[in-house]
Formats: structure tokens, C-alpha cells, sequence
């Protein structure tokens, strides 16, 4: 015997499921669509977490396929020079984030199927940190880190 | 105001390697001036890469980026004489575009 009012709790619930899809994939469409402003929450995050957050990166998979080419020692932190390789299928977003910065984030690349996953740039550091790529590739977030040391610091 | 960018689009088999130099001063707001004044900041926030008109990198800056940015991307599927066009637009609104064609391998 089933008690009805414990399917009556099953059907909402899957309502309240369906809805929740719609509503998440209807966000994930309208950030698509808004990919040209500027992703100030992130820019101003003072911490790499809260960075990560803003990119919807809460916890990147630490990947292989993610290649961070930077010198292991820059003399002047206002310019460091920095490549990122992607070689994960369907890479769709890259952003270089420096931990210690004042500002972590530093800069966002929306690759789209007509360019390769490759970006290089270059960056001013602080001080001596790790240098992290974030890839996002298929919808999932994945990072690779490299440490640079730095001579003179470039923020001022 | 705004500065010509340096663009070099060389074709590397049917992948062409572009290199793009911005001229810009890329002010973190907190450097100072030789009066002790704090320099506003004044950097490059979207860069968008075109190639025949289809975007194929859309770029968001933060003042971390270094003065006279350099920016370099690979672009699929492309042909000699085809367009690359650049746009930049920083956070004073000042904006500029520019545009190069696909050089043959040398």
C-alpha cells in the first residue's frame, strides 16, 4: 500500500528538480550571452578562492593536459611572460590567476572552436608565486600551476 | 588618443600564428606619480579576435595585464589573405580596431 501523500512529496520533488535544471541551464545561457562584459566580482576578488568562485571554478581538477610556459625566475615582475597550452578536448575558456597578486585574476580568454587552446601574454607580479591556468573545457574547471619567482615587483 | 596596435598574422600549415602589440599605459591605480599622486587606473578590459568576422578569442583584461600588452593566439583553419581583425576597449571607454590579412609561410 503506498501512502499517497508520500507520492504527492515524489512529485514535487521532481518537479522542483526540473525546475532547478531549467533554471541552472538558463543561467549558464544567459552568462553565454553576457561573455563580453567584464567579470568585475572576479576581477576585484582579492582572494584566489573568491576568484575561483566568480569564474564558477569552485574546485579545479588538477589536469596533465594543461602546459604553464613562464620563467622560473623574473627579474622584473612588471613583465612575465606567460603561455598557456590547453590540450583538453573542447577547451571553451582559459584565465591565468597569479595567488599572491593584490587581485588574483588577472585575465579571462573565451577560445571558441576557431582557435587552438593556446594563449600567451604577458603579466605584471608582486612578488614570488604560483602562476595558475584554469581551464575550462566541456563545462569542467581543471588547473595546472607553475611557480615563479620574482626579483623586483611590478604592482607599483 | 588611442594607439595603433602592432598585428603579424603568419600562416604556420592551416594554422595561423598571430601576434598582436598594444599600445596602451595598462595603470594598475597604485603607482604614483613624481608628486606623489596616485596615477588613476587605466587599463584594457575586453580584447575580441575576429577572424573573417567570426570571433574566435574574446579576452577580459585586469590592470594585472603588462604596459604595452602583448597578446598571442592560433586561429584554426585559416588561409593567406584571410581577416584578422582586434578590437580593444579599456575602462575609459576609449576603444580602437585594427585589422591585418594572413601572410603566406614564408
Amino acid at each position: 500500500m503506498i501512502d499517497p501523500s508520500r507520492r504527492t512529496i515524489l512529485k514535487y520533488a521532481g518537479a522542483f528538480g526540473a525546475f532547478t535544471m531549467g533554471l541552472v541551464t538558463g543561467l549558464v545561457k544567459s552568462s553565454n550571452a553576457v561573455a563580453a562584459q567584464w567579470n568585475k566580482v572576479g576581477f576585484e576578488s582579492k582572494a584566489m578562492a573568491d576568484a575561483l568562485k566568480a569564474l564558477g571554478a569552485g574546485n579545479p581538477v588538477e589536469s596533465k593536459d594543461i602546459l604553464i610556459t613562464a620563467p622560473d625566475i623574473a627579474e622584473n615582475g612588471a613583465v612575465v611572460p606567460v603561455a598557456v597550452v590547453s590540450k583538453l578536448p573542447h577547451t571553451q575558456q582559459i584565465s591565468i590567476i597569479a595567488e599572491k597578486n593584490p587581485r588574483p585574476l588577472m585575465a579571462t580568454f573565451d577560445v571558441s572552436s576557431g582557435s587552438e587552446g593556446y594563449v600567451s601574454t604577458r603579466i605584471k607580479m608582486g612578488e614570488t608565486s604560483n602562476v595558475w591556468a584554469v581551464v575550462k573545457a566541456d563545462g569542467n574547471f581543471f588547473a595546472a600551476k607553475k611557480e615563479v619567482k620574482i626579483t623586483v615587483g611590478g604592482c607599483g | 588618443m588611442a594607439e595603433p596596435m602592432k598585428i603579424r598574422a603568419t600562416l604556420q600549415g592551416d594554422i595561423a600564428d598571430v601576434r598582436i602589440l598594444f599600445l596602451h599605459p595598462m595603470e594598475t591605480g597604485t603607482r604614483k606619480d613624481s608628486k606623489g599622486d596616485i596615477v588613476p587606473r587605466h587599463f584594457i578590459q575586453n580584447v575580441a579576435v575576429t577572424h573573417n568576422g567570426k570571433t574566435v578569442l574574446d579576452g577580459q583584461w585586469s590592470q594585472a595585464i603588462s604596459r604595452n600588452p602583448f597578446l598571442g593566439l592560433r586561429v584554426k583553419g585559416a588561409k593567406a589573405g584571410d581577416k584578422i581583425s582586434v578590437t580593444w576597449t579599456d575602462n575609459k571607454g576609449d576603444t580602437r580596431t585594427d585589422e591585418v590579412a594572413v601572410a603566406a609561410a614564408l
